[in-house]
């Protein structure tokens, strides 16, 4: 789709009502915005007749008219709040930068939501000017399932269900959160072996995300021989997860007062057996890419972001470690004991594409370090609460005692009960800070469950990453982002 | 830190001390740095809260909305200058019906700040912070798209997760859940 986009009348033309900041909408109902110009052109009519854009049309014709955009165009120039963020007054990655190319020049294009580089359904508009950059708008949604509705008909016992499937890759770490906030709710311990191996799912967990990162990274740049090998050691981590969970993906593990199972016998030798083929992986990774000179010129220097902008827009996790600071949940804010182990937080100098593979992979190696101080430390007992509220009593106590019967019956019909309250619990998971708040007015069901996703955050501060570079670089970019849409849209 | 409040049983499984439904404070009040915040904005209440299994805590703050973005600015100035989370809760008939929490960390002292303001059902509005932290912009079109807030202020209030032209705001209360009958055409026809 092509358009020109005139600054002296792009404010009066191309401008929803919504869009103007004190213009209040209105609240319920008639919210949705029109797209379609009153009075209705003959090329307005052309394009509803024909659905596709008509050329001879571009004169004074949104893009909402011309793209079925509704609300979801790019601003008017003169209305970008973040332009000068975006035309690279702070980023150095700046491909070209001449503010006085004629208007003519510049073009609209989707980039997804089927492009196979976006990682699922994500779409980006981009604003061309040849192979530059402009603007970059995200626009996300198209796997909105209402997760966060349907939490409040689900009870907690359920809850860890219906969580571990927002991030897909990470669902140890949505269950973990999920878990602790309601733990944060009811006030009660996990025992030092939940607490363990809950740390030693998680982190897992992360190595296999980074993995997978890894790969769909080297397929996005052309280095395909890192795809296969990545899904290979990966395809070792989820072997140990089904093997424990009896699930590959979506796991239901890590539950409100402890996991589901211990872990299976001659858990020790599968792990040992993980490291070793995740860490020969490693080794060959970096020789394939380390001192690849194409790998090296696709990513260094590409889609760099800077410590304020991260602040900024909320990024956390390794894109911000890559960018410098040294904001790691798991030593300023530990949950699960965490703190007990030795481990170092990676960080990077530049902010760019290539700093971002380093750091994760480095945060790959201290994973591993972590899990097998886990291995080694693994406290004996039991791995979910004691709390006759929390956790169903051991069958053969059913037969034996009317209160286990009772236990057992209200926990299976009416569910955990938590206390009213207000609780934000966050873990650090592969893509930053993973948040769930949750608020309960007591009762087996939460009254509302708002998720704080990492690529939410990291899919708004896209432009930021992109803008005035080449398009091939905003595939770069944004597969070091590492955005997972089931996370996004929730 | 993860076992103070454990200890061995007799039979050797591990209890916890703390019995169910009890609420753990945190002990050491409000960190200096929200407590400065604080102190420029008397109408303002604070509450600090832990993690699960935790002592590490993090602060909740009530502010009245007419507050809502000088809170920002000073939150911001005072070292919470990292944007995390904008949420957005449906009380319903208890209090006030809309709630907006703000969450902000402090990376250099390693603590959070969750700032919260309840607006009543017949002006849900909220005054935008996009001007403080550019990181609230998806956050509040996010809050505007499924509770239905308004930002006055916002530069582009869309919906950001539903189709443009959807009606209602699905994480109201009042907004039902909703079912779409499934037809078993194959079933129904062979019996």
């Amino acid at each position: 789709m092509t358009d020109t986009t005139n600054p002296d009348t792009a404010d009066v033309d191309a401008a929803p009502e919504e869009a103007v900041g004190g213009d209040a909408p209105a609240i319920e109902g008639d919210a949705a915005p029109t797209d379609a110009p009153a009075g209705g052109t003959t090329a307005d009519e052309r394009r509803r007749l024909h659905d596709i854009w008509v050329s001879g049309t571009e004169e004074r014709f949104p893009f909402s008219s011309a793209t079925d955009e509704g609300a979801q165009e790019l601003l008017p120039r003169g209305q970008e709040p973040g332009l000068a963020a975006q035309e690279g007054v702070l980023v150095d990655d700046d491909y070209l930068t001449d503010p006085d190319v004629i208007d003519d020049e510049r073009q609209v294009i989707n980039m997804g939501p089927q492009h196979p580089s976006t990682h699922g359904v994500l779409r980006l508009q981009l604003e061309l000017e040849g192979e530059t950059v402009r603007r970059v708008k995200p626009i996300v949604g198209y796997l909105h399932t209402g997760m966060e509705k349907t939490a409040e008909t689900l009870n907690y016992s359920q809850g860890a269900t219906n969580v571990t499937r927002m991030d897909y890759l990470a669902p140890f770490h949505n269950e973990l959160a999920f878990s602790l906030a309601t733990e944060q709710l009811l006030g009660i311990d996990v025992p030092p072996r939940a607490d363990a191996i809950r740390v030693l799912m998680t982190e897992l967990n992360r190595v296999s995300s980074h993995l997978l990162w890894a790969a769909t990274m080297g397929m996005d740049i052309g280095a395909l021989s890192m795809m296969i090998y990545g899904w290979r050691e990966r395809e070792v981590c989820l072997d140990f997860f089904e093997k424990t969970t009896g699930l590959r993906m979506n796991h239901n593990y890590i539950r409100p007062g402890g996991v589901a199972a211990d872990l299976p016998d001659g858990w020790e030798d599968d792990i040992e057996s993980l490291i070793s083929a995740v860490e020969g992986g490693i080794a060959e990774y970096e020789e394939l890419l380390n001192e690849n000179p194409i790998f090296l010129d696709r990513t260094m220097g590409v889609g760099v972001i800077l410590p304020e902008e991260c602040k900024q827009y909320g990024v956390t996790g390794p894109i911000a470690r890559a960018s410098g600071l040294t904001w790691d949940l798991r030593k300023a804010m530990p949950y699960c004991g965490i703190d007990q182990y030795e481990f170092d937080v990676p960080t990077g100098l530049h902010g760019d594409v290539h700093d971002r593979y380093l750091v994760r992979m480095e945060e790959i190696r201290q994973s591993l370090r972590i899990v097998r101080q886990v291995v080694e430390s693994m406290p004996a007992g039991d791995y979910r609460s004691p709390d006759p509220k929390v956790t169903p009593p051991p069958r053969k106590r059913i037969d034996e005692s009317m209160e286990a019967l009772i236990h057992h019956f209200k926990l299976f019909t009416e569910g955990i009960l938590v206390p009213p309250g207000t609780a934000y619990q966050s873990v650090e998971g592969p893509r930053g800070e993973l948040g769930c708040y949750l608020v309960s007015k007591g009762g087996a069901r939460p009254w509302r469950m708002h998720w704080r996703a990492p690529s939410f955050a990291a899919v708004q501060a896209l432009p930021a990453m992109m803008t005035d570079s080449l398009v091939a670089d905003v595939v770069a970019a944004l597969a070091s982002a590492d955005p997972v849409l089931g996370d996004v849209d929730r | 830190m993860a076992d103070i409040d454990r200890e061995l049983d007799e039979s050797g499984a591990q209890v916890s001390k703390r019995t169910h439904g009890e609420r753990r404070r945190g002990d050491g009040g409000l960190h200096p740095g929200v407590q400065a915040i604080l102190d420029q904005f008397p109408d303002a209440s604070a509450e600090v809260r832990s993690y699960a299994s935790s002592d590490v805590t993090y602060a909740a703050i009530d502010v009245p909305v007419t507050d809502w973005v000088d809170f920002a600015v000073a939150a911001r100035d005072g070292g919470f200058d990292t944007f995390i989370d904008l949420a957005a809760v449906d009380h319903f008939r208890d209090g006030p019906r809309y709630e907006v929490a703000l969450n902000l960390l402090d990376t250099e002292a390693g603590q959070r700040l969750i700032a919260s303001t309840r607006v009543p059902y017949d002006d849900p509005t909220v005054p935008s912070v996009t001007g403080v932290f550019a990181g609230a912009n998806f956050y509040e079109r996010e809050a505007y798209d499924l509770i239905g807030v308004d930002f006055p202020g916002h530069p582009d209030l869309t919906r950001i997760l539903l189709p443009d032209d959807w009606e209602g705001h699905p994480l109201r209360k009042d907004y039902d859940v909703g079912a779409v009958p499934v037809e078993f055409k194959a079933g129904s026809r062979d019996l």
